[in-house]
């Protein structure tokens, strides 16, 4: 078992190396670098910018040195000190500006895991005992079509159904008056008050997604004979679903737990922008649609580790949940 | 034995050919089984449809303004009147333009008075079609006026007509991105399945890496760092291939599992007892197998990358106007304020939502079809 989890934990680091390789060749890629591009924006302003100018920002930012040297400061800055660059666009270093909204990320993505396995579970089970009864046809078409709908449009959707219907607006986190507001306990209803609409729109799709999954697993364990054996043997129903089944078809949906946690993540910075919350998604597309590649690439960077260390984290728990995985390589 | 013999009967034509089902068919009847399935096909079948004959069907070409018709909504065809009398042809209420006199906005008023009948085949404006044969006959069109099916956008071009072009363009590219998957998959999954060991466990490796990746965040980024200046064909096939670039790794998967169990089945052995070559076993005996699988995987992976060209154009990431696709149309509809305005601008998305279903239920009835002998 602990081969396996350090066998994991390697595995994870690695993983992440590569990513900051994949994020560090994004920020390279765009033809032109940042200099440029803030050159064209002054000119385009009226206000041409020197030679001389130029020549300061690319020395500032390092970006006249060849590329390795460049990867090479940028990641031992960021491991060493925590400083992922510096965001021109913004005038401010990239650290700063994610670390102001990422938690806001990290609490949207965790609330809707929350919804979505604390739904998928129960409505899963339900309909696989249940199979082909009323409730589980609704739940199908109700998930086939949740499956359908893109992110974003679910999140217009539900905000044009808001204004028609409730007058107010559904976008953002905070209602006007507890937007600058210090922390208290009606700013903190005032936010869950507003986080279930991106919640939903984020979790749709997932929930669709999973009750499938859950439904098809307890379908394939119910008719195993151990099943059969247990009922025979005159234990309770409900126990011996919980117990057995339920258990075995667990398996399957730990191990996807840091797929589903990628997931969520993927569609965040969609719906933040659709819903204009306060949180990493704007960020990401205005980084992005500016080329403001640091920044964009920070993010990125982020965004994936937090997937990697949710992957190993659904590992560690598969290894509680499996007995055969703890037991794997001491036989 | 019995095999000669009931050559020899059937030769002679004393006995009946034997009723034979090919794989194919038993695929078809198991695949007909699944209601939703078929239900899912007819769909697909329209959308190609309208795809294919996207200039005919519309009423007019989708860069035509229509000045006296601007950001207005969706036009009924109707077979009664006000006074419930019936038309036997169908007709358009006539439109009349106002100005706001607070506004001085240009403001399109029903007439209920005058109706503008609808007729089919008619003369319009001139097009190519599929860019080839130059002609000017559109299916419909109201005589005497104009007919939006659903409605204008803000420069008052038809809405219905729009869509219909964007079908096209968003069944292309995720046509085109689905081929660059299945031959990325094929390749990478058979290289891992065919030499194993090392290269599959590398293969493997990478393939799990990118499935760990938050992919939408990666198109996006992909996306931005295209250039600028490239033609809008550059864009279309470049955004295509990043959609491809990340969507070939559930095929592969399929690829090297099923070339790996079907490598220790008896009838590969058979096969290479009596002296087939490896190429002649991979072609005639493996492919056909795991062909199946691979139609289901290309059936799945389909919606997925339609609805990411969708994300990014609606971002303005991905193809931008004049293509147009329905995440481009989707583009204009962005705010809540457009929306609450001009909600038929969602109705492009509609059309995303029928894709996708019908790809899905499509799909699930390919992956029972696709091993007809189980039960």
């Amino acid at each position: 078992m602990i081969r396996f989890v350090i066998n994991r934990f390697v595995y994870m680091i690695l993983t992440l190396a590569a990513v900051s390789m994949v994020a560090f060749v994004l920020i390279q890629l765009p033809p032109g670098d940042f200099a440029d591009s803030y050159a064209n924006k002054r000119q385009q302003a009226g206000a041409p910018i020197k030679v001389e100018e130029l020549d300061e920002i690319r020395r500032r930012l390092g970006i006249d040195k060849p590329w390795y040297i460049q990867y090479g400061k940028w990641i031992s800055n960021m491991v060493l000190e925590g400083d992922m660059g510096y965001s021109w666009e913004w005038r401010r270093p990239v650290s700063d500006l994610i670390a102001e909204r990422l938690p806001l990320t990290l609490l949207l993505a965790f609330s809707t895991l929350i919804l979505m396995y604390g739904l998928a579970i129960p409505i899963g089970i339900y309909s696989a005992v249940r199979q082909y009864s009323v409730t589980d046809h609704i739940f199908s078409t109700v998930g086939y079509v949740g499956l359908a709908i893109p992110n974003f449009l679910l999140a217009l959707i539900l905000m044009y159904l808001g204004q028609q219907w409730f007058g107010q607006s559904v976008g953002g986190l905070f209602s006007p008056e507890y937007q600058d507001a210090p922390w208290s306990w009606p700013r903190v209803v005032n936010l869950a008050e507003h986080l279930w609409v991106p919640v939903v729109v984020l979790g749709t799709a997932g929930t669709a997604y999973l009750i499938r999954t859950i439904r098809a697993s307890t379908l394939d364990e119910l008719d195993k004979m151990y099943v059969m054996a247990a009922r025979a043997g005159g234990l309770s129903p409900i126990r011996l679903l919980l117990k057995y089944p339920v258990r075995m078809a667990l398996n399957p949906i730990v191990a996807t737990l840091g797929w589903r946690l990628t997931y969520v993540i993927s569609g965040a910075p969609i719906v933040g922008v659709v819903m204009s919350l306060p949180d990493t998604g704007p960020l990401f597309l205005h980084a992005l649609l500016n080329q403001d590649m640091y920044l964009a690439g920070g993010m990125v960077l982020i965004y994936c580790a937090f997937t990697i260390i949710g992957t190993f984290i659904s590992d560690l728990l598969l290894v509680l949940l499996d007995p055969r995985i703890r037991m794997e390589g001491q036989a | 034995m019995t095999t000669t013999v009931q050559a020899i009967a059937l030769r002679k034509g004393r006995l009946r050919r034997p009723e034979v089902a090919t794989q194919w068919q038993l695929m078809w009847w198991k695949y007909k089984k699944h209601h939703m399935a078929l239900v899912g096909m007819t769909m697909l079948a329209v959308l190609v449809f309208s795809a294919v004959f996207a200039e005919f069907l519309s009423p007019v070409v989708p860069s035509e303004r229509n000045n006296k018709y601007l950001a207005s909504g969706p036009m009924g065809i109707h077979f009664f009147d006000a006074e419930w009398n019936f038309h036997p042809r169908p007709f358009v209420y006539a439109r009349t333009t106002k100005r706001d006199p607070v506004t001085l906005r240009k403001l399109s008023v029903i007439d209920e008075t005058k109706f503008w009948p609808i007729q089919f085949f008619v003369r319009g404006s001139a097009y190519k079609f599929w860019g080839l044969i130059d002609t000017d006959i559109h299916l419909i069109a109201a005589e005497g006026g104009f007919v939006h099916l659903f409605g204008t956008d803000n420069l008052g071009r038809d809405v219905f007509t729009r869509t219909l072009h964007a079908t096209r363009v968003s069944l292309s590219v995720g046509l085109v991105g689905v081929a660059f998957a299945f031959i990325l998959g094929a390749i990478i999954g058979g290289i891992a399945g065919y030499f194993g060991g090392m290269i599959d466990n590398l293969i493997m490796r990478l393939i799990e890496f990118i499935r760990s990746v938050p992919t939408l965040p990666l198109w996006l980024a992909l996306s931005a760092t295209l250039p600028r200046e490239w033609t809008s064909f550059q864009v279309y096939l470049a955004i295509t291939f990043i959609l491809a670039l990340i969507g070939w790794t559930h095929l592969a998967r399929t690829v090297r599992s099923k070339l790996l169990a079907l490598r220790e089945e008896d009838f590969t052995l058979a096969a290479r007892l009596s002296g087939c070559t490896d190429m002649r076993i991979i072609l005639r005996h493996l492919l056909p197998s795991f062909m199946s699988y691979m139609i289901v995987d290309v059936t799945i992976a389909f919606p997925e990358i339609l609805l990411a060209e969708t994300s990014l154009s609606f971002l303005g990431l991905g193809l931008r106007d004049p293509v147009e696709s329905w995440g481009v149309l989707l583009y204009a509809a962005q705010n809540v304020r457009s929306i609450a305005h001009m909600p038929w601008l969602l109705i492009p998305g509609l059309f995303v939502v029928l894709a996708v279903l019908a790809f899905n239920f499509v799909g699930d009835g390919m992956r029972d079809a696709a091993d007809p002998y189980s039960k």
